[in-house]
């Protein structure tokens, strides 16, 4: 799968810099720079990054947390997501701040190392095997070994060894209407009644998805300019499975997908926008052509009508100003189902960042 | 529905019926207790407005280390019997604060709907009088004595910190991937004796009748005894 490999070999520059109070030594210490795999997670750079700072480090045991501009991270959302989520305008590099000291517990759930990050990666994947096939199982009955080369394979960014243990998994893909009619077409003249033409696809109505939307109550010009996120408050975050429904004639796409989650907005701009997958310059190997994808939109699209989105609900009170899944700004008539199997994540989850202007100004407290 | 083809799971609004239903049936039956309480999710204006988005919350309960055993004699609490001196002597250096009373510990207890894996799960977090924040290993004292070994062996109580899905902090939840499964079980014993149809506004009576045991909160008889709607 192409486009998984160039989510997989996607990443951040990061330069990250020594929180001033952990300052024990003059000069101080320059800044590290990294690349963070998007599909990772900070605290799996941290033996990397300690070294840079050890010498410097006031006494006393490590208790490591990250911030941008003065906002704790979540350690157990990945690289990738944080970044899509946190800089409206993409910053190259990203400048973050490491801390070894007053580790924020009431705010952040404790982080042990890998070990932390490697549970909460196998809980995503249990949440994400019950939401699709509606047990545990699968992940249950994982031999120990399937189960470290898995988690090995996410660690080191390795796609192929990745592949052959999820496979031990038995997800299936999503059944991907393109592919699937594309296989009919050619069969036709052959009778094929008794083979599963869905070609081991398997049929699932369920995805799993994290929607992390921010708000903004006007517009503006750059991205630059919009109100930074200073509070996770300020971030609604939705854990809720989306359920593809399936109508003859029409495909489902991503704004059928988000609709079912966010429902009450009005025309979204990305319609209207002449790009199609915009490349983000920072992800220096994520290199998704504009060619690739219209021309696998323009192939697909001579076999099916996709039927555009209706222009306007009826009530909308919020417009989608920005929609971000792995770095790319996707077209929203393109087919959920090959976002889905193309963009997801690791643990099978598909994180989706959206920004939403409202008309009037929304406040909210906790 | 009937009970053989039920998959032991409910959708959100099955929850909310069944919160009203087990609100009601505690403060009846258990009124030596504070209510539970139904909170409505902060607003957030353009999430799926057909959901009725909230969950139960019972908080400030405070939960006196148990005098009683549930069932067999487990050796380790002969050492806990010792009294509050032995207490005292294993605090922490780092303490500033000696009390001279034993140390009431608070529990704040949250019952919220996974959209994943449609069933309840029970959020907690327990916290000494000034509002510090107790550490798992404090809690699991708090803990039933069963409890403490059930936790280690039995996956469907595994304990895990994770952050509150509504409040941006961290919390204790017992985790729910064997939920669906051993509710079914339950309701099929119960519909043994019954009706074989699924009382769904009853989930959470049921439900708590386990889960509530693990944490020490047990439900009074009566709560179960009356299948009436």
């Amino acid at each position: 799968m192409e486009v998984q490999r160039y989510v997989w070999e996607g990443a951040i520059p990061l330069q990250i810099h020594l929180h001033e109070s952990e300052v024990t030594t003059l000069p101080s210490p320059p800044p590290a720079l990294f690349l963070a795999p998007r599909i990772g997670y900070l605290p799996l750079l941290i033996p990397l990054i300690k070294p840079h700072f050890a010498a410097t480090l006031p006494p006393g045991i490590d208790t490591v947390w990250f911030d941008y501009k003065g906002l704790p991270l979540k350690w157990y959302i990945p690289t990738g997501v944080l970044f899509d989520l946190l800089c409206a305008e993409p910053e190259r590099p990203w400048n973050l701040t490491v801390h070894f000291r007053g580790y924020p517990n009431n705010l952040l759930i404790p982080c042990e190392g890998e070990d932390s990050v490697k549970w909460n990666f196998i809980n995503s994947l249990k949440e994400a095997d019950y939401i699709i096939s509606g047990n545990c199982k699968n992940v249950m009955h994982m031999s120990q070994p399937d189960q470290v080369e898995l988690w090995n394979s996410v660690m080191n960014g390795n796609l192929e060894a990745y592949l052959r243990a999820s496979s031990k998994l038995k997800f299936g893909i999503i059944e991907d209407e393109y592919t699937m009619k594309m296989d009919l077409r050619s069969q036709k003249s052959r009778k094929t009644t008794g083979e599963a033409d869905m070609g081991g696809q398997m049929k699932t109505g369920k995805i799993p998805v994290r929607l992390y939307i921010w708000s903004v109550s006007e517009d503006f010009e750059d991205l630059e300019d919009m109100p930074k996120i200073d509070s996770w408050d300020k971030i609604s975050y939705i854990n809720r499975p989306i359920e593809i429904y399936r109508e003859e004639g029409r495909c489902f796409t991503l704004h059928d997908a988000l609709k079912t989650l966010i429902p009450e907005f009005l025309t979204d701009k990305s319609l209207i926008d002449e790009e199609s997958f915009r490349v983000e310059g920072e992800d220096e190997q994520l290199v998704l052509s504009e060619e690739v994808s219209s021309n696998k939109m323009a192939a697909e699209g001579r076999e099916i009508s996709c039927q555009s989105v209706e222009s306007s609900c009826t009530s909308g009170a919020a417009e989608i100003k920005l929609v971000r899944i792995q770095g790319i700004e996707p077209k929203l008539e393109i087919p959920f189902s090959w976002v889905v199997n193309n963009l997801k994540n690791p643990e099978h989850f598909l994180h989706i960042c959206v920004c939403l202007k409202f008309a009037q100004v929304n406040s909210y407290d906790r | 529905m009937d009970v053989s083809c039920w998959d032991g799971t409910l959708s959100l609004n099955e929850f909310s019926r069944a919160a009203r239903t087990f609100a009601e049936k505690w403060k009846i039956g258990n009124s030596a207790f504070p209510p539970w309480l139904w909170v409505n999710v902060p607003k957030r204006p353009f999430v799926a407005s057909q959901q009725v988005d909230g969950f139960l919350s019972l908080e400030n309960i405070c939960l006196i280390r148990p005098s009683k055993v549930c069932g067999a004699e487990v050796s380790h609490l002969e050492e806990e019997e010792t009294g509050f001196s032995e207490k005292e002597v294993a605090i922490d250096d780092a303490t500033l604060v000696l009390s001279n009373h034993h140390e009431m510990h608070y529990y704040d207890f949250h019952i919220v709907y996974s959209a994943s894996y449609r069933v309840p799960v029970l959020y907690f977090r327990g916290y000494y009088s000034d509002g510090c924040p107790l550490q798992l290993n404090e809690i699991e004292k708090d803990l039933p004595a069963c409890s403490a070994k059930v936790l280690l062996e039995s996956k469907w109580t595994f304990i895990t910190q994770e952050e509150h899905p509504y409040l941006n902090r961290p919390w204790y939840k017992l985790h729910p991937c064997g939920t669906s499964e051993w509710m079914k079980l339950l309701f099929l014993g119960e519909a043994a004796l019954a009706e074989k149809r699924v009382a769904i506004e009853l989930y959470l009576v049921s439900w708590f009748s386990v889960v509530g045991q693990v944490i020490g909160l047990r439900i009074p008889i009566e709560m179960m005894n009356d299948r009436t709607n």
